[in-house]
């Protein structure tokens, strides 16, 4: 019976007819398994259904166990007897003696799983007919035999051979019931292994307890358990050794040590490796069985039987997982044991393990598992990889050298330590252990390992996406590559690391890689690159001063090495020095040319030693558009010192600038409104920003901060042929330096670039952000003339001042002003004019008192010297004559020839003064052409006048109205009068001076008498003089008012009276009443009228027409019957006409006259118009013919609403209808005189009046 | 005790980390920086479960022979990353917790000080002190 098959199995003793059970067995070893039993366990384990399996093994007392066997694999759990004996003499005879005796054995060893089967078979049945006694009997004797009230511990099967219904049931109840009896067997000796298992575990801490020995009985356990196909039992069992051990360990290393262990701290003598190939490694545990075992054969057997189980749970990625840890946890046990190894041999062991490891996985996994469980096996990869370089570091396989003979010496050594190859791989090409030998055979061999190796693990980080993992494998790899003397392929892995570092800030690393870089790059003499790199490392603040003053030192030395103008080398400039600052002065960053503008950089050198630099230059451009500020940069308007503009960059003091602040453009908020569309009322009001797209911009993957030394040099393009500021000679000293540039071009520039040369090497800042411009300018004079205060007010002495930008003209002593002199705004002559003289900063340069000359024609101010692009500053006096008459001289020329621009007066929209334009032309020393200049002057008064009548005499009144915003003291108001000499004006105005305040109105009237005629024109002028108040008699000025009247004297006199009706006293309210109206001719046809009249009847006496109208427009009168009529007056004084019209009183009371309207009556010209009778009165239907006219009076309301039959709404018709139609015209003022106006009558209520009406008006 | 103890930011740039002077600083920069690679698996393998509330500790990020690199990430996706001696065999994954947890409570104090600038590198003495604390071995 071997013990070691593939499969462990519990075993069954079988003895009695062998034969019998030869037949038997077949079929009994396959269905024994088929049906599942449930386990029930001890200890509160969850029940197990479990299928049995078994080894049937033929019986032999000596193998009986003996009492304390702690054996489990080779317990036998069930004893069965078999017999197919049906002859009572046969059974009596030998078959009982013998199942007696087997029985007593059983016994004499305790034990109690036993079954005795009896078979039959028919064919025995008819064999001994005779003899033959029922079956029940045989088997009821062997039940009184041997089972002592234990009837289940017989079991008959029936015709097993034979393939009948009874023969299966039979065999199914023989299957169930050994079933049964062999769980319960088991149960019952699995507890009492288990209980004594842990008895001896408690044993542990006396002395003389043996880890080996414990180890032996638990895997015992762990046997039955795979034996039984619980491997996660079986592993639970391996895993408690192996946590017994590690404390164990972990305890010696605490100080508390158990003998036992000092086995196991015996030096390593071999590091040969994990062995996973076979299910159980025999030998090493028969080496712990001895208690001859080191640690690493103890961890390297656990391992092979946990990963055996492990497999068989189909957990393969946890073998990986745990082979990693149990190498890294030997490694460190060996440490704390203080185990001596020799030199490299644990890397063996380690490379080894790892190895075997993935072989085994490889085995058991189809490839594309693999390649999807990468990142269970890189690990693994990768320490095998770290090992073999170590390995080959150690033997001398890495240097370009090739190994030493120590190396060799050293080699043999380890190689000793692997012992022979296993059985398992000898013919196997590849192995773990062949691999070992071969890459330390030679270099090459090596070197073809370690590369394989190492690409796929990189590979394989790769796949994963673990990227820096690959790339700390490429450093390795890099540096495995420098100590080959293959700078490099070196190089592209540390550029790729550096890049990855650089990107997210991690500094330390970033220095350390580019060290290793500059390394590469000097060995390749790739010159430029390790420059920049070795400048990138002078600036690095991880470096030690002295690593950095060296690699300064490598940028001089080439510098100053060789004057070949073909080797210049330009490096970036951000890892030189940082430009953080630069500053105007002036400020504005805007002078004129000529003036000196400083630009002062505020520079801060990284480099640890003071570099001396032959020029630094900043490269500017031309720019054509001038931007709107200067000197500070575009869009920014966080400058807070103006003229200063700050290089956001990050303070390598205060460590990586934070990423929030470099957070993209300002904002752009704008407000929105959603109003109502109906009634326009507010329904949201919010803020949107107009640019999101730019601020809420993925920042992508959140840019790392600059940190001093993690920034890549950006490419470098020099522009060349650009205009320059240059500064020659420059000692740049670590840390902050000023460095001042000046500027004089003319001209708006940018400044671009920034170049700093030392020797041949040249530091470039390929932008300067954010943008800087500065502006030289070159500027015209400029003359300019403004009121000093507004308004200018014509007629009184008014200050203007002069204001003169010199720009890039030098005024000189004897330069003057030519001022074209004008009638309408002469300049006063003043006694000193002093002129003050100011700098471009608005700083008093000299004051100085003008000369001004003037003749007829042109007054000449005499300028003092003034230097360019400052400003002169003087005032003038000037008067503007206000213009009193229509009448104004003809076109007139200025002494430059030019056609003078007439002032004329209009009315401005601002102000209710009326405005005048005065226009000066100036001749200037610096131009051929003359300036011409404007201003505007308003004049202060309105002016209105009017006729006042009292029967026939005349009264003049002039109204003078202030508009403007100032008092004015009146004096010497006069009226005169050109043309009649007899004329009288008596004043009846007052004779003192008047106040006439802002916005107020003074009014002056005359009475007008004459000796004979009345004169039918009057050619008037008011004159007054004024001045501001409280000033000196002297100042006041004139102010002249023209005008003209005509047709002063009174033509007609109408006198009104109404009459009562008849019977009255007075008038009462609703009966009709007369109005009688006379008008009366004052005077003989005057020469005017007779010149109007001339188409008038030839014959008769010379008769005017005239046209009345009765209108009552506060509806007090119903007009009733014709309200207006046509009367025919002749032309000689005293001549009187009578009408009378009936009206009607609407209300009681007093109530005024109606209104009573006289007027012109032009007939046409043309004798086939209709001719009205001259005696009778226009027909009211034909006063629509005279509408317009009518409507022009404003006065025919009345008339349409008292029902006047005549027509309306002829507003649209022509204004006149061709030159045939008659005319009405109204008198002027003051032609006709009304007696009766503003005269009231009484006017009693009706009578029968119970309403009483009250109107208030 | 920890050997080495740093703060990375979302953005993977290191904001605080310190290990013991007497360490190759350099070394374990370069390993703090290729754990990364773990913490980036370890979140992205969270997130992909919806509704599972994530435990910001991550525990073992990747065990070297001679240190284990512990890893814990705050909602923000600040990373913490200790790194232990292999040898210090005492420290069990709760001490290593409660490291974490009172690292995070320090870590939150600095960015409630209305004078720090998020983003920028921990200056804080406070927290400095906090981290010395877990650094040298109590006792």
């Amino acid at each position: 019976s071997d013990v070691t098959d593939e499969r462990l199995r519990p075993l069954l003793r079988s003895a009695g007819d062998q034969g019998l059970f030869t037949s038997l067995y077949t079929s009994l070893a396959q269905q024994l398994p088929r049906e599942p039993m449930e386990w029930r366990r001890t200890y509160g384990r969850a029940p197990k259904m479990i299928h049995l399996e078994a080894n049937f093994v033929q019986f032999k007392e000596e193998l009986l166990p003996k009492e304390g066997n702690k054996a489990l694999l080779t317990f036998p759990f069930l004893h069965i007897y078999w017999t197919d004996c049906c002859d009572t003499e046969a059974y009596k005879s030998t078959v009982k003696e013998d199942m007696t005796r087997w029985h007593n054995s059983l016994r004499a060893h305790s034990s109690a799983d036993w079954v005795i089967i009896v078979v039959e078979t028919n064919d025995t049945k008819k064999k001994n007919k005779t003899n033959i006694l029922p079956r029940s009997s045989i088997v009821d004797k062997i039940r009184s035999d041997f089972c002592n009230k234990q009837n289940d511990r017989c079991v008959v099967l029936s015709d097993p051979l034979k393939d009948s219904s009874r023969s299966q049931e039979s065999w199914n109840a023989l299957l169930l019931k050994l079933r049964t009896l062999l769980l319960m067997s088991f149960t019952k000796n699995l507890g009492r292994f288990e209980d004594d298992m842990r008895t001896l575990r408690e044993k542990r801490t006396q002395p003389g307890w043996s880890f080996c020995e414990y180890f032996m009985v638990q895997e015992e356990l762990a046997f039955v358990f795979e034996m039984l196909q619980q491997f996660e039992d079986a592993l639970v069992q391996y895993d408690e050794l192996d946590a017994l051990f590690t404390q164990y360990v972990l305890n010696f290393g605490a100080g508390d040590t158990a003998n036992w262990l000092g086995s196991f701290c015996a030096p390593v003598r071999s590091w040969s490796g994990l062995l996973l190939r076979r299910p159980i490694d025999m030998e090493k545990r028969d080496g712990i069985q001895r208690g001859e075992a080191s640690l690493l054969d103890l961890r390297s057997y656990l391992f092979s039987r946990q990963c055996t189980l492990l497999i068989f749970l189909l957990r393969p990625w946890e073998v990986t997982q745990r082979a990693l840890e149990l190498l890294h946890n030997c490694v460190q046990e060996l440490r704390l044991l203080e185990v001596s190894v020799l030199e490299g041999a644990l890397d063996c062991w380690v490379f080894l393990s790892c190895l075997e490891v993935l072989h085994r996985i490889e085995g058991c996994c189809d490839p594309a598992q693999l390649a999807a469980n990468c990142s269970h096996t890189v690990g693994l990869w990768a320490y095998a990889t770290d090992k073999l370089k170590s390995l080959g570091e150690l033997c001398g396989l890495v240097s370009e050298k090739g190994p030493t003979s120590e190396d060799l010496n050293r080699t043999v050594d380890l190689l000793a330590g692997l012992g022979d190859e296993r059985p398992e791989t000898v013919s196997s090409l590849q192995s773990p252990y062949k691999k070992l030998k071969e890459a330390l055979s030679s270099v090459e061999a090596f070197e073809r390992h370690y590369l394989e190796l190492s690409h796929a693990a990189m590979e394989m980080y790769r796949a994963i996406g673990r990227l820096r993992s690959a790339r700390l494998v490429g450093k390795s790899l890099a540096e495995f590559y420098m100590r080959k003397g293959d700078p490099e392929r070196a190089e592209a892995f540390l550029q790729e690391a550096v890049k990855s570092y650089t990107s997210e800030g991690w500094s330390l690393p970033v220095t350390h890689t580019r060290k290793q870089i500059a390394e590469c790059q000097k060995l390749l003499g790739r010159t430029e690159d390790y420059l920049q790199t070795s400048a990138l490392l002078a600036g690095d603040g991880n470096l030690t001063t002295e690593e950095r003053k060296h690699f300064c030192q490598e940028i001089l030395t080439f510098a100053a090495k060789s004057n070949d103008q073909s080797h210049k080398v330009t490096l970036s400039m951000a890892v030189f020095s940082q430009l953080t600052r630069l500053q105007f002065r002036p400020a504005t960053a805007s002078v004129h040319s000529g003036a000196v503008l400083e630009a002062e950089l505020t520079l801060r050198c990284l480099m640890p030693v003071s570099v001396r630099i032959q020029q630094l230059a900043v490269s500017i451009h031309f720019d054509l558009e001038r931007a709107g500020t200067n000197g500070r940069s575009k869009g920014a308007s966080r400058a807070t010192n103006p003229g200063t503009v700050e290089f956001s960059q990050a303070d390598p003091s205060a460590g990586p600038a934070s990423s929030v602040a470099a957070a993209g453009p300002p904002l752009e908020l704008d407000e929105i409104q959603d109003r109502s569309p109906s009634d326009n009322s507010l329904n949201s009001t919010g803020v949107v920003c107009k640019n999101t797209h730019l601020v809420m911009r993925r920042h992508d993957t959140g840019s790392p901060p600059d940190t001093a030394n993690c920034v890549s040099p950006p490419a470098l393009t020099v522009k060349d042929g650009a205009q320059m500021l240059k500064v020659q000679d420059v000692t740049l000293e670590p840390g902050n330096n000023s460095i001042t540039f000046t500027a004089g071009q003319p001209g708006t520039y940018t400044l671009r670039q920034l170049y700093a040369t030392v020797g041949q090497v040249q530091f470039v800042l390929p932008h300067i952000y954010p943008s800087v411009q500065y502006e030289v300018y070159s500027q015209e004079p400029q003359l300019t003339v403004e009121p000093l205060s507004e308004p200018l007010l014509a007629g009184l002495p008014q200050t203007v001042k002069f204001t003169l930008l010199t720009g890039h003209y030098a005024v000189k002593k004897g330069d003057a002003l030519q001022l074209s002199n004008t009638d309408t705004m002469p300049i006063l002559p003043s006694a000193s004019c002093p002129a003050r003289i100011t700098s471009p900063a608005a700083e008093l340069v000299g004051e100085s008192a003008l000369s001004i000359q003037s003749s007829e024609k042109v007054t000449s101010i005499s300028l003092p010297a003034t230097p360019p692009y400052h400003t002169l500053e003087f005032h003038l006096e000037v008067l503007c004559i206000i213009p009193h008459g229509p009448d104004r001289p003809a076109n007139e020329r200025l002494t430059n020839g030019e056609v003078r621009h007439r002032p004329r007066s209009y009315s401005h929209p601002d102000t209710p003064m009326t405005a005048i334009d005065q226009r000066m032309s100036i001749d200037c020393p610096w131009s051929i052409y003359s300036t011409l200049l404007a201003l505007t002057f308003y004049i202060p008064f309105k002016t209105k006048h009017s006729v006042l009548s009292a029967g026939n005499r005349k009264y003049i009144q002039v109204c003078l109205q202030n508009v403007s915003d100032v008092n004015f003291t009146l004096a010497e108001m006069q009226l005169t009068e050109k043309q009649h000499e007899l004329l009288e004006l008596q004043s009846l105005n007052t004779k003192t001076q008047q106040l006439l305040c802002s916005k107020h109105s003074l009014f002056c009237l005359w009475e007008v008498r004459w000796k004979d005629d009345p004169p039918s024109c009057l050619q008037c002028v008011f004159s007054a003089n004024f001045s501001p108040p409280k000033q000196d008699v002297s100042t006041f000025k004139p102010f002249h008012y023209q005008f003209q009247l005509e047709r002063v004297s009174t033509l007609y006199s109408v006198r009104a009276e109404i009459l009562p009706p008849a019977g009255e006293q007075h008038c009462r309210c609703g009966l009709l009443s007369g109005l009688e109206v006379c008008i009366t001719r004052l005077t003989e046809a005057t020469e005017g009228e007779a010149a109007e009249d001339s188409k008038t009847d030839a014959d008769g006496p010379k008769s005017t027409k005239l046209m009345y109208e009765v209108a009552d427009s506060s509806s007090n009168w119903a007009v009733c019957g014709r309200s207006s009529g046509m009367v025919s007056m002749p032309m000689a004084a005293d001549a009187a006409h009578k009408v009378r019209i009936e009206v009607m009183p609407l209300f009681a009371g007093h109530l005024p006259f109606p209104k009573i309207k006289v007027l012109k009556y032009l007939p046409h010209t043309a004798a086939v118009a209709i001719q009205p009778d001259p005696d009778s009165c226009v027909e009211n239907d034909s006063l629509s013919l005279l509408d317009k006219a009518l409507d022009d009076q404003g006065d025919t309301a009345s008339i349409r609403s008292r029902g006047s039959v005549h027509s309306v709404g002829s507003g649209d018709q022509q204004p006149q209808r061709g030159v045939a139609m008659p005319r009405l015209e109204p008198f002027d003022a003051g032609q006709v005189f009304n007696h009766s106006h503003t005269q009231q009558v009484l006017v009693l209520p009706a009578t029968d009046d119970h309403i009483m009406e009250v109107n208030a008006t | 005790m920890a050997v080495c103890i740093a703060v990375i930011a979302k953005e993977n740039y290191p904001l605080y980390i310190r290990s013991l002077p007497t360490q190759n600083e350099l070394k374990f920069h370069y390993t703090v920086h290729t754990s990364l690679d773990v913490v980036e698996e370890k979140i992205s393998a969270v997130g992909k479960s919806v509704g599972d509330q994530r435990e910001l500790y991550l525990g073992l990020l990747y065990p070297t022979e001679d240190y284990k690199v512990y890893g814990y990430v705050t909602n923000s996706k600040v990373k913490f990353v200790i790194v232990v001696d292999s040898s210090n065999t005492s420290l069990r994954d709760n001490e290593i917790r409660s490291m974490f947890r009172k690292l995070h409570n320090s870590f939150t104090d600095v960015m409630c000080n209305p004078f720090h600038n998020p983003g920028d590198t921990i200056q804080s003495k406070t927290f400095d002190g906090i981290v010395s604390g877990m650094m040298v071995p109590p006792g």
